[in-house]
């Protein structure tokens, strides 16, 4: 553990594979800009890899002040301890005050790893940062710009609002999808940091004898529209409605977990909580009441539009435009609808 | 050759069916108002442990860190094949996030000693952290592969594992011992035996067993009379193999500076309940003419091209 540093950069971990960045890696450079524009602090980017220089000028055109970059032939593909080694070396030489993982498979194997070598907090899987004072009753004192982690904890029924105070850095895991991803500006200017680790052989315990990846078939995260059905579509053959207005709009097609659960659509289109979080511009709920696990993994779209039949549904009290009726008649009227629609 | 596991199990409380009062005013859950159940990944983890025993040999070792009524998943652990298990409680360690939680495991995993497993589920459902199974490793000084989704092979102390990595899956291999984490996608798991519930029904911890006579003994009872009827009871299951090891946090070396509230590097600043953005919606019409006019609507403010 390190003593709190209000001089300390604030950090993200650059998490790349096959030489390409993960989009959360760019979200979270965003939203470390803004929270050390807050503290007046600079943001640092943690990169370890093997012939991943050129990434690093994309992490400074997203906010990175300074890219720490660590190549090394046997880190060309991600393994715990190694990558640990980096992470855990590099904050004990540089003292950030912050550092953000995507709460991806990859980061939530190695924020805690790390975390625990530095017998630091960690809060995982945070839909939401910000830095404030903290009152701190007992010990009489004002805790000054800490990190807010906040989530939802308890299956989704609740938001926690988690603080670090002494034992820094402050570290957390953030969701994918949840902060936007910024435009890249080519303007600016960052540093790129080139750092020698030293590995132990025990850090190579592991050892990767067989890889393989499956290309993404669902893009929810990259579209603009997204047509999502529900438990109130009826059935699989139902839902063909939905198809028919994804297809009319250009958009992808969605689904809350009561429509994978009763088997009308895989589960690679779920949204929510357990499933993929999603912003679009425009995202139209067919037959979907709205718990609390769908709602979280959707109410950041810029304009959702809600049917159902159910006006108390709590989908529409999210909802921007609702329609209070039968799917089956409005989706085939919306779809007429966009075929006709005026040009702009 | 035979391997020697420890499976971590959770008993935890039912996420998917909360109520009004879960929650306590200093905004912890209130676990006494909720159904409790066995950690889903946990069951996994210790099928996985099993298996290997069924396999090549060895013993299954099953700890929870918990509440007495932890041991409820004990016994279940009991009535599926494992060995060995072992109440972990104390007050001592209640309000440890996941730091102190994996400290405290650690320390029980070094005193029950002489392993080549720890299996742990990869998340359990009242936090979703998947911290404590990687932040144990740490504190054990050992490798950790987490997700796996299928052990693939196992000779001369090295394991070859299958894990799931979201998207994909790799196989790596790992001398031991090693920590496993482990998915609820790995396989059935097996139920409880008829013939082992008959057996192990009976059998408790000593936490139980104070609870269970301090309810029945009422009130004019003396603690030495309760600590006798106690010592009669455990003895009686004792003779029978039916009594539970139960510890503590003296009994695992616990440094209690890294234990419960004061090891707990994060705290729960704020905790709202989930309440609905009452913003108001446009409502439209459910007909041709009201649904143009909508579509219209996102024509013009460029939401749709």
């Amino acid at each position: 553990m390190i003593a709190p540093n209000r001089k300390g950069e604030v950090w993200i971990f650059a998490e790349q594979e096959d030489g390409t960045l993960h989009d959360v890696a760019l979200e979270l450079c965003g939203k470390a800009r803004e929270l050390a524009d807050h503290l007046g602090v600079k943001v640092g980017a943690i990169l370890p890899g093997w012939n991943v220089r050129e990434l690093a000028y994309r992490l400074i055109q997203h906010g990175a002040d300074d890219v720490y970059l660590s190549e090394d032939r046997r880190l060309e593909h991600y393994q715990t301890l190694p990558y640990a080694r980096v992470v855990t070396t590099l904050a004990e030489k540089h003292k950030p005050q912050i550092v953000l993982f995507g709460a991806t498979p990859l980061g939530r194997d190695l924020a805690p790893r790390c975390a625990s070598a530095m017998r630091a907090g960690l809060t995982a899987d945070c839909t939401d940062l910000d830095v404030a004072d903290v009152p701190d009753p007992a010990a009489k004192t004002t805790h000054k710009n800490l990190l807010l982690q906040i989530r939802p904890a308890f299956g989704g029924n609740i938001i926690a609002t988690i603080i670090n105070p002494e034992r820094w850095p402050q570290m957390a895991t953030v969701r994918e999808g949840v902060m936007p991803l910024g435009e890249p500006n080519m303007q600016r200017q960052g540093e790129i940091v080139a750092e020698k680790i030293k590995f132990d052989d025990n850090d190579f315990a592991v050892r990767l004898i067989e890889r393989h990846r499956e290309p993404r078939k669902v893009n929810l995260k990259g579209a603009r529209t997204i047509v999502a059905g529900g438990g109130g579509v009826g059935s699989k053959q139902n839902f063909r409605v939905i198809h028919d207005l994804a297809g009319a709009i250009g958009g992808a097609i969605g689904a809350s977990r009561a429509a994978v659960d009763g088997g009308f659509i895989d589960k690679a289109h779920q949204i929510g909580q357990t499933g993929t979080t999603v912003r679009p511009a425009l995202y139209v709920a067919c037959g979907i009441s709205g718990a609390i696990q769908h709602r979280a993994g959707m109410e950041e779209s810029a304009k959702i539009v809600a049917i159902n039949w159910d006006k108390e549904a709590p989908i529409f009290g999210v909802a921007h435009y609702g329609i209070v009726g039968d799917l089956n008649q409005v989706v085939p009227m919306m779809v007429k609808a966009i075929k006709e629609r005026p040009k702009e | 050759m035979p391997y020697h596991s420890i499976v971590c199990v959770k008993q935890v409380p039912d996420t998917a069916n909360i109520t009004g009062e879960a929650m306590k005013a200093d905004g912890t859950v209130n676990r006494a108002a909720l159904p409790t159940v066995f950690n889903p990944d946990d069951l996994h983890a210790l099928e996985v442990a099993l298996d290997v025993r069924d396999r090549w040999g060895g013993t299954v070792t099953v700890v929870s860190m918990g509440p007495p009524k932890a041991a409820d998943v004990l016994r279940d652990c009991l009535y599926r094949g494992a060995d060995r298990v072992i109440l972990l409680t104390d007050r001592r360690a209640a309000a440890s996030d996941t730091l102190a939680t994996s400290y405290i495991l650690n320390q029980a995993v070094r005193h029950i000693g002489n392993y080549d497993f720890v299996f742990c589920g990869r998340q359990a459902i009242d936090g979703d952290t998947a911290q404590v199974g990687p932040q144990c490793a740490e504190k054990l000084g050992i490798p950790q592969v987490t997700y796996l989704e299928r052990l693939i092979d196992l000779r001369d102390r090295t394991a070859r594992i299958r894990r799931n990595v979201g998207n994909g899956w790799e196989i790596v291999e790992v001398r031991l011992p090693v920590l496993v984490t482990v998915l609820d996608t790995a396989g059935e798991v097996r139920p409880p035996a008829a013939r082992r519930v008959m057996k192990y029904k009976r059998a408790r911890v000593r936490a139980e067993l104070v609870a269970a006579v301090a309810a029945a003994g009422g009130a004019g009872v003396s603690p030495a009379d309760v600590e006798r009827e106690v010592e009669r009871r455990a003895e009686t299951l004792r003779s029978r193999g039916l009594m539970l090891e139960q510890w503590d946090l003296d009994d695992i070396q616990a440094d209690l500076k890294w234990c419960g509230l004061a090891g707990s590097p994060t705290k729960v600043h704020r905790v709202q309940s989930i309440v609905l953005t009452k913003q108001g919606y446009t409502e439209i019409p459910p007909t041709e003419e009201g649904i143009r006019r909508l579509v219209r609507e996102l024509v013009v403010d460029h939401t749709l091209g």
